[in-house]
């Protein structure tokens, strides 16, 4: 058995037929850790200890009650800057870098209910902030298909630990493509739920009203088991809405005859790689050739998506980075006064990217400038809103890019920090609109890179980007597998 | 330049952050940069329409202010950087 070739599907059937024991699989992921995390950085901790003792426990209470849920002892990973008791939870920033989870996540504590096997934390960009783990306090993750490129980001070191076989899935956050964008350079599934359908208690904050815990896995319907976990309303998050949750594997068809897909042109505008474009050409006539009808679109207020992106997300990265002060946890430099103690954290404490939209979201939010940014991005966010529920009124998914290109080289985006923001361009609409997305790999270049193709439905219609994306990578049959 | 030195300085003392000249001279840039970008928002004129939702599930939601045995004190309390017992101990406020 090759544990790279596994899903949570095949590993749970296996697991059923007593063919395999958690602890082995564990064993087998930790195993796999060490082949290639040297290579990768994809892990922050690896919880080589905790990951042994759980997988035993694991395999005591599956012979004691003959049942277990799909994703019983299956190994995964999560993003560092989700919170497990007792672990670290740096956000990859030296201000939380000996700070230990002093509780556990919703989304934790849920996946603790069928005993998954947790490997370790994965690499990010520090806070969430970045696309392409470049701005991680302790170092970049590479691409598992091509060590000189990144991984994509924040959620680099999930996607990559799961595209390089390490676990069967990992936990990420996204923001404005955080899961979605790694997912699309790492060739595996990357998922966003609608903002409200998932509880963002335990996670570290970046933008309150932009945030969703979000899943990288290898399958659709991998995706879709977990998900079936994490969803549904949290009293510990009050925008958590009391939606019911649907039984998602009721939607995995292979037929989409009559679902109604819509192309936005805008999303095919100049700078959009050529290679890229084909692959995504390619997934819409996959989806033709299964029964959906698509159809040309336009969302004309798309076009200020990242200008609001960027004015909302840091003026809540400011208030909510205000926390790490040095006095109640993380990092705390000495200082004559309270004052200075405050200064010499923070500036010892977050890298150079948190300080920079810090300073923007101080300026747009600050006396005579709110009027300027913040309430014209609010105003463009509620267009860009109105957009997508016309839209919605007339097809049930769309179809997009991911990102304009694939995984670029190390430092390519350093330099500038408005190039490395235009990443975000096709997946930071959905978290200003607070709808779902899903990305499916859609193919390789020609060097052998993966593309993501991403799906949009409306809010609390995960289900649809469920069917549309089971159908169509059932049909592509791609089987991606990096050689690392 | 879309935004002073001085206002660099302004923001930086508001967010409680320290900076060398050259990182200021560069950070001057950058946020310009991107205020520059931002600046196409300008075009849009009318009232903020924006409601983080119009769904009608979306209601308070309130509940009852009980102590949650989930949580330890002293579990928190181990994370402060400074304490002296159960209490945090912080620099002088006032000089």
């Amino acid at each position: 058995m090759d544990f790279t070739d596994l899903t949570i599907k095949s590993a749970s059937e296996l697991l059923s037929q007593k063919k395999v024991s958690a602890l082995e699989l564990a064993q087998m992921s930790l195993k796999r850790i060490k082949e290639v995390d040297d290579k990768l950085h994809a892990f922050l901790y690896v919880a080589e200890k905790e990951s042994l003792e759980s997988a035993k426990h694991t395999d005591e209470m599956i012979i004691a009650d003959h049942e277990h849920s799909a994703l019983t002892g299956i190994p995964y990973a999560v993003k560092d800057n989700i919170l497990v008791k007792g672990m670290q939870a740096t956000a990859a920033s030296k201000i939380l870098e000996n700070y230990k989870a002093t509780f556990d996540a919703t989304v934790i504590r849920k996946l603790k209910q069928v005993s998954p096997t947790m490997m370790g934390k994965t690499n990010l960009d520090e806070f969430g902030m970045g696309v392409s783990t470049e701005n991680s306090a302790f170092g970049p993750t590479k691409n598992p298909y091509d060590l000189s490129r990144v991984p994509g980001g924040s959620s680099g070191g999930s996607a990559a630990a799961v595209a390089a076989g390490e676990v069967l899935f990992a936990l990420g956050t996204d923001t404005g493509g955080s899961s979605r964008q790694p997912a699309s350079f790492c060739g595996v599934v990357g998922f966003k739920p609608t903002y409200g359908r998932t509880s963002r208690h335990g996670l570290i904050a970046l933008g309150s009203s932009l945030d969703q815990p979000g899943i990288l896995a290898k399958t659709v319907e991998d995706t879709a088991t977990i998900f079936q976990i994490m969803a549904g309303q949290d009293e510990l998050d009050t925008t958590t809405l009391p939606k019911p949750v649907p039984d998602y594997s009721k939607f995995l068809k292979e037929n989409l005859k009559g679902l109604k897909i819509g192309v936005p042109k805008e999303y095919f505008a100049a700078g959009l790689d050529p290679e890229v474009k084909t692959i995504i050409e390619q997934g819409i006539k996959k989806f033709e050739e299964l029964g959906a009808q698509v159809s040309e679109m336009s969302l004309p207020n798309v076009k200020y998506a990242l200008s609001a992106y960027y004015i909302i997300l840091p003026v809540e990265i400011s208030a909510n980075l205000s926390r790490y002060d040095g006095i109640r946890f993380g990092l705390s430099a000495p200082g004559k006064n309270l004052e200075e103690v405050y200064y010499n954290t923070r500036s010892a404490g977050f890298g150079a990217e948190p300080k920079r939209r810090i300073m923007i979201g101080t300026y747009a939010s600050s006396a005579g400038y709110y009027d300027a940014y913040y309430k014209k991005a609010k105003l463009a966010q509620g267009l860009i809103r109105d957009d997508f529920k016309k839209a919605f009124e007339k097809v049930d998914l769309i179809v997009t890019p991911t990102s304009p290109n694939v995984a670029f080289k190390f430092g390519e985006k350093t330099s500038n920090p408005l190039s490395a923001y235009l990443e975000d361009i096709f997946t930071g609409p959905l978290n200003i609109a607070g709808i779902p997305g899903l990305v499916v790999p859609g193919g390789l270049t020609k060097q052998g890179l993966p593309v993501g193709i991403q799906l949009i439905a409306n809010h609390f219609a995960e289900e649809k980007l469920f069917m549309a994306g089971h159908a169509l990578e059932q049909s592509l049959n791609l089987k991606l597998k990096p050689n690392i | 330049m879309s935004i002073s030195l001085e206002e660099v300085n302004k923001i930086a003392k508001l967010a409680r952050l320290t900076f060398s000249d050259a990182e200021k001279q560069k950070l001057q840039q950058e946020l310009s940069a991107i205020l520059d970008y931002v600046d196409q928002l300008k075009e849009l004129s009318g009232k903020t329409s924006f409601q983080i939702t119009d769904d009608p599930d979306a209601v308070n939601l309130v509940r009852d202010d009980v102590v949650d045995a989930q949580i330890n004190p002293q579990e928190f309390l181990a994370q402060v950087p400074a304490r002296e017992g159960k209490f945090i101990k912080v620099k002088s406020v006032l000089e």
